[in-house]
């Protein structure tokens, strides 16, 4: 798979939300969100981006399909450079790339029915018939699920885990190669959550689509991922296959955090040597000097205060950021 | 609460309720015995009964909306021994927060009504206590931390204030004998520079320093028992991995009795001593931590820790759901309520509410299902 062209390649890129202050709203620093990272998504797979809430995995996905733009850097999807088209050129491209969102009740229009929902890209995009595009609505609602009884219904008649399949249904209407899923079970039941999962590798599995997979649970992004990537602080400090990753984290700060899940089951979590971090994530507008992790990294060094360490090629597909790997080779 | 009809009623039965309590237990559990139902409550029912702290017994609470009455909570008993740490699980809408808002009037009424039931807190029932009494133990011998502590701090006092209010009233300390409390308080929760701290207000706070001051809160006057209503779900999992650990230590040095409503099960195997599984306000299954997890007899919660994927051990091609949608109960439940979602359903489950089966020591569980015969429970 490693051989193939990416779908998504994603090269330095920075998103900084400017600070202004004072009286003459002067620019005074920069949120540094996002602050070069790079990352190859390849056709059909799962990439998982995880981390605390406030590192950044949300605004990488919105700017990967330029729902922002972008400070710096570049993005390729599927061969085409969006990282600089302008609006109108961008729209062409839109059919082709996704994004599902996180709470289902914010991104629908409560005023809309679920055919109109999932039947807007259609009309935007493509040219059919009325009945074309009812017949492709049911169609999609099948896929996802929904029984097509429900299709003149409105958002808030659904429960949360119906409303995530209407948003579902909604990003696969144009037929799209690569989603954007910004934590799309964060806002559901567990048991809800499952039937999310499932739903979301079925469709892959048939339609062949490529998926950024974000969210903060660690345990549902190792069922569902390919590759997994953990950001801190706008940078990614580990990337590698998803068995790798999680039998043998490479960086400190990856072990703190799968350390830091509760295992459900009592014996083996009595016994289980727990990693506590200490402290918050640093404010991103004020980033530490050197590595980023050093204010909570329990394996601090003096060297790591004062230089950034460089992303570091393990090999078979890993990488990490950390001074303790220099020493070890 | 309760009604100002049924009030006055309830009251005069609380009155003989506490003057006849040991006949009165030992004539309803020779009622139950003559009826040959295992319910909750054996043989030892009136020793547990005088050592735990907190005491429920067939609450339930109705939501009167105008779509008809919502039946939340459906006569939940259980108890809580001094310093152990009862986990409660279940999905959004099982009814665990409201079970608990229910126990200390916290819910607004109207809509809410709790219809009967009791609840022995030290000897008196807090249904039918005065208001006034009520706001006497809240806070005071009953704390609470709430899920989100951004919005149950006031943004407009700082934490000094808000962490001295229940110092004051309660316990009637004076300014700086309050102000020397809340910095211990602060320092106990593992807040550095305290005494500075106190001056902040709430935004000045992160995330899970927020709910560790929310915990101080809820410690500031020694309560018996702390009810933490998801005091973690809004939190990351290093922040969250801070809390629990805190609540260990404070375990050991305090001692008091929590009640831990979650719908994270790692958490509960990491923390519980006890654990209550809720569903469709129901009470369906109870037992302590490692029982509950090496042995667990109701398909809901069979099914509830298969679904949970984990970070570590086997990965599964495929994760197990269950199916369908948990229900909204427009009627006082006269079958199980599981039993659309349940794999195990049998014809009984849809014309009889089951009741409680005790499986082991401690162990109930309200299911005609057996899981080690896989056919009914009796006849």
């Amino acid at each position: 798979m490693a051989e193939a062209a990416p779908l998504v390649s994603i090269r330095e890129l920075k998103m900084h939300f400017p600070i202004h202050a004072g009286v003459f709203r002067r620019h005074v620093g920069d949120v540094k969100a996002v602050d070069g990272i790079s990352l190859d998504i390849f056709e059909g797979e799962t990439l998982g981006l995880v981390g605390e809430s406030g590192c950044g995995k949300s605004t990488v996905g919105r700017a990967t399909i330029r729902l922002y733009e972008i400070t710096d850097g570049a993005i390729q999807i599927d061969g085409i450079d969006i990282s600089k088209t302008p609006s109108a050129e961008l729209r062409e491209i839109r059919p082709k790339m996704q994004m599902i969102f996180q709470d289902p009740q914010a991104s629908l229009n409560p005023r809309m029915t679920v055919a109109g929902i999932v039947g807007e890209p259609l009309l935007e995009h493509q040219e059919l018939s009325p009945e074309e595009r009812n017949e492709r609505v049911y169609g999609l609602m099948d896929a996802v699920g929904l029984n097509r009884a429900f299709a003149n219904r409105y958002p808030h008649e659904f429960s949360g885990g119906q409303r995530q399949r209407i948003g579902i249904a909604r990003a696969l209407a144009l037929n799209p190669k690569f989603i954007v899923c910004d934590e799309p079970i964060a806002a559901l039941d567990v048991s809800i959550q499952a039937q999310v999962v499932n739903l979301l590798e079925e469709l892959q599995e048939q339609l062949g689509l490529t998926y950024l997979f974000i969210s903060h649970d660690l345990s549902m992004v190792r069922h569902i991922a390919d590759r997994v990537a953990v950001m801190y602080l706008g940078k990614i400090v580990e990337l590698a296959p998803r068995d790798a990753l999680y039998q043998s984290p490479a960086h400190p700060y990856t072990q703190a955090l799968l350390s830091a899940v509760p295992e459900p089951d009592p014996g083996q979590e009595a016994s289980r040597q727990h990693i506590i971090l200490s402290g918050d994530v640093p404010s991103p507008s004020n980033p530490p000097r050197g590595c980023n992790f050093c204010t909570r990294c329990p394996k601090v060094m003096d060297l790591c205060r004062e230089v950034e360490p460089p992303v570091r090629d393990l090999g078979s597909g890993r990488y990490a950021a950390c001074h303790l790997l220099d020493q070890e080779q | 609460m309760i009604g100002p009809t049924s009030d006055r009623s309830s009251r005069t039965s609380a009155a003989f309720w506490l003057h006849n309590r040991p006949i009165m237990l030992r004539f309803m559990q020779e009622r139950r015995e003559g009826l040959g139902a295992r319910v909750e409550g054996s043989a030892d029912s009136v020793s547990e009964t005088a050592s735990s702290v907190l005491d429920v017994k067939d609450l339930s609470t109705v939501f009167r909306t105008r779509q008809g009455d919502v039946h939340a909570v459906n006569s939940v008993s259980f108890d809580l021994k001094p310093g152990e740490l009862l986990g409660v699980v279940g999905e959004s809408g099982s009814g665990k927060s409201v079970t608990m808002m229910s126990l200390i009037g916290l819910l607004p009424v109207p809509p809410a009504q709790v219809n009967g039931g009791h609840v022995s807190f030290a000897g008196r029932d807090l249904l039918r206590m005065q208001e006034e009494q009520l706001r006497a133990v809240r806070g005071a011998e009953i704390g609470f931390i709430f899920q989100d502590p951004m919005t149950s701090l006031n943004p407009v006092f700082t934490v000094g204030f808000q962490l001295t209010e229940p110092l004051r009233l309660h316990m009637g300390l004076s300014k700086p004998a309050a102000r020397a409390r809340a910095v211990e308080l602060l320092e106990l929760v593992g807040i550095s520079d305290a005494e500075r701290r106190l001056s902040d207000y709430p935004h000045q706070f992160s995330g899970g320093m927020r709910q560790r001051v929310m915990i101080a809160i809820a410690l500031a006057c020694d309560p018996k028992v702390l009810i933490a209503d998801e005091p973690t779900t809004a939190l990351d999992v290093t922040i969250q991995a801070q809390i629990l650990e805190l609540v260990r230590e404070l375990r050991q040095k305090l001692g008091m009795a929590i009640i831990w409503i979650t719908h994270d099960l790692g958490v509960i195997a990491g923390i519980a001593d006890r654990v209550m599984v809720m569903y469709g306000g129901q009470v369906v299954e109870q037992a302590p931590v490692a029982e509950l997890f090496a042995n667990p007899q109701h398909p809901y919660t069979r099914a509830l820790l298969q679904t949970v994927p984990s970070v570590r051990g086997d990965r599964p091609d495929k994760l197990r759901v269950i199916e369908g949608q948990p229900p909204i109960l427009f009627d006082f439940p006269n079958a199980c309520s599981f039993q659309d979602r349940c794999r195990h359903a049998m014809d009984r489950c849809l014309k009889q509410n089951p009741p409680h089966y005790a499986i082991g020591a401690d162990h109930l569980t309200a299911c005609f299902w057996d899981p080690s015969t896989g056919g009914a429970r009796d006849g």
